[in-house]
């Protein structure tokens, strides 16, 4: 059966979350659509990381709808749920548990079918062989995150949320992940927000870029054309220049 | 409510089995320090015997009470320490952005600390029949009701300290541990609450265990526990149960709401 490419995966309209005074994330709307790697990206404290939270049902929005599939997070949290998943440096896979045990555990939570074979579809496709029965947490920063994205991938999900998913990752280990997760893109599995700070793998794997900052997106495009749009040598360049832009120009 | 409803549950109670088997270390609070309490509080027993001359048996009073005191902890610590385990592993982001529902990581912990508790109990009760001579069949089929108000009571109070550490932060584990210690004066473990000041006598009645350690001397003494103070008790620790479930449920959506869950991640590593 042919993948419908247009079809919307995640719709985010209208979201907002402050705390207290400090507006984290201001009445921002975006979609990602089945095939597609949107990044995220933004200074520290842009709300990149609230956002993502959001989507992942940890936190609750001030206002503003989140749909998975159609799915409306807060009405039907666990069914939009359990078409999401994600991988964050900060959420590691319990480090007592082996790459296997973790696996089956978080295929458990995600009611997966036929699951033992869907681990080791997995721990093949991630090169996790030899450490099928390994503690995940004597594991090197470039096989934890294998791990965490064959965790991340347990469900088949349509929404997959990478945030800084190669951080602390040699060159080498991070070229290898982008290409399993441009891979997981291109079969029309599913869309994939993806947040990170390496404009070169911003320009390497996103279809389409948010640029977010103070709580807002400020610009948004395809990484390849941006910056020439605006009139900057590299998005390198176009971030620094979003980033220290004050709350003048929204979403061109 | 079908089979795949209990998919989550499962996986709550086998990641602690994993745990379990990976780790010795872990038995040691399912059975290890109930089976010394046995045996410290055997030989008291036994001694008191001795040196008693009314010809009084302690063992089913002392040795009893202290045994079913221990399984009540037990539970109470089963649930908790489930719970923990997702604190120390860092682990509530993992779980909760899953489709995990409450009510069924609730069941999760429950079960976990059903199955450890039961094979607390069963060490105990070897330990105590085997070493000190203590006879269930003394109690008769009083044991059923009085370990089910244990267990009640001890999952409510499990439930309610998994409730202040996620609200109060890992740091809140502290708390945790000290619960049942601080509830035995109360409930007359090993003395009838009538001997209490009255306003300790007041928390003990609101208390589901105080009816049970109450209708453990009731039985040693040769009466009959009367049937109005077991469904006191019984309902108390249904009470509670359902108290406990609403006030995690109230803590979690306050988690979320206010971005706790979200950060507690990071909070653990303070």
């Amino acid at each position: 059966m042919a993948m419908d490419l247009t079809e919307t995966i995640l719709s985010v309209r209208d979201l907002r979350k402050a705390y207290g005074d400090k507006i984290a994330v201001d009445r921002i709307s975006f979609e990602v659509s089945r095939g597609q790697i949107v990044g995220l990206l933004g200074p520290n404290g842009a709300g990149k990381t609230t956002t993502i939270s959001m989507i992942l049902g940890v936190l609750q929005p001030d206002s503003g709808s989140i749909r998975v599939e159609g799915m409306d997070l807060a009405a039907g949290r666990a069914q939009a749920l359990g078409r999401t998943n994600f991988a964050a440096v900060y959420a590691p896979l319990p480090g007592n548990l082996t790459v296997r045990q973790n696996l089956r555990v978080f295929g458990l939570l995600y009611g997966v079918n036929g699951l033992a074979e869907r681990i080791n579809a997995l721990i093949g496709r991630f090169d996790l062989e030899k450490f099928r029965n390994v503690k995940c947490g004597v594991l090197s920063s470039g096989e934890q995150t294998r791990v965490a994205l064959a965790k991340a991938m347990i469900n088949q999900p349509g929404l997959l949320l990478l945030d800084e998913p190669t951080a602390s990752l040699d060159p080498v280990a991070a070229r290898e992940i982008r290409a399993r997760i441009r891979q997981f893109a291109v079969s029309g599995a599913g869309g994939v927000l993806w947040t990170t700070h390496n404009m070169v793998e911003v320009q390497d794997v996103c279809d389409r870029v948010l640029f977010l900052s103070h709580g807002k997106i400020m610009l948004e495009g395809d990484p390849k054309t941006l910056p020439d749009e605006h009139s900057q040598p590299t998005l390198e360049d176009l971030f620094v220049a979003v980033a220290r832009e004050p709350l003048t120009q929204e979403r061109t | 409510m079908t089979a795949t409803y209990f998919r989550p549950v499962i996986a709550i109670v086998l990641r602690y089995f994993y745990l379990l088997r990976g780790t010795p270390a872990r038995w040691m609070p399912v059975f290890a320090w109930v089976a010394i309490d046995i045996v410290l509080w055997g030989f008291i027993s036994k001694y008191l015997n001795s040196v008693g001359a009314s010809g009084f048996n302690f063992v089913p009073t002392l040795l009893g009470a202290v045994l079913l005191f221990d399984f009540f902890t037990r539970v109470m610590h089963g649930v908790a320490g489930v719970f923990l385990e997702d604190v120390w592993s860092r682990n509530f982001l993992n779980l909760f952005a899953s489709p995990l529902t409450i009510p069924q990581f609730l069941l999760g912990l429950v079960a976990t600390s059903t199955v450890t508790s039961l094979i607390g109990l069963i060490v105990m009760l070897v330990l105590a029949t085997a070493l000190f001579g203590l006879s269930f069949f003394v109690y008769g089929l009083m044991l059923v009701p009085f370990l089910l108000i244990l267990f009640l009571f001890g999952v409510s109070l499990g439930i309610c300290t998994c409730a202040m550490v996620l609200r109060l932060g890992p740091s809140a584990e502290w708390l945790v541990w000290p619960v049942p210690a601080v509830i035995s004066p109360f409930v007359g473990v090993f003395y009838p609450i009538s001997i209490l000041p009255h306003w300790m006598q007041f928390v003990g009645r609101l208390l589901p265990v105080s009816y049970v350690f109450e209708g453990l001397r009731k039985i040693i003494s040769g009466g009959a526990v009367p049937a109005a103070s077991l469904i006191l008790g019984g309902g108390l620790a249904v009470m509670y149960i359902l108290l406990a479930c609403w006030f995690f449920k109230r803590v979690f959506r306050h988690a979320v709401r206010t971005g706790i869950l979200a950060r507690y991640s990071a909070e653990s590593l303070s």
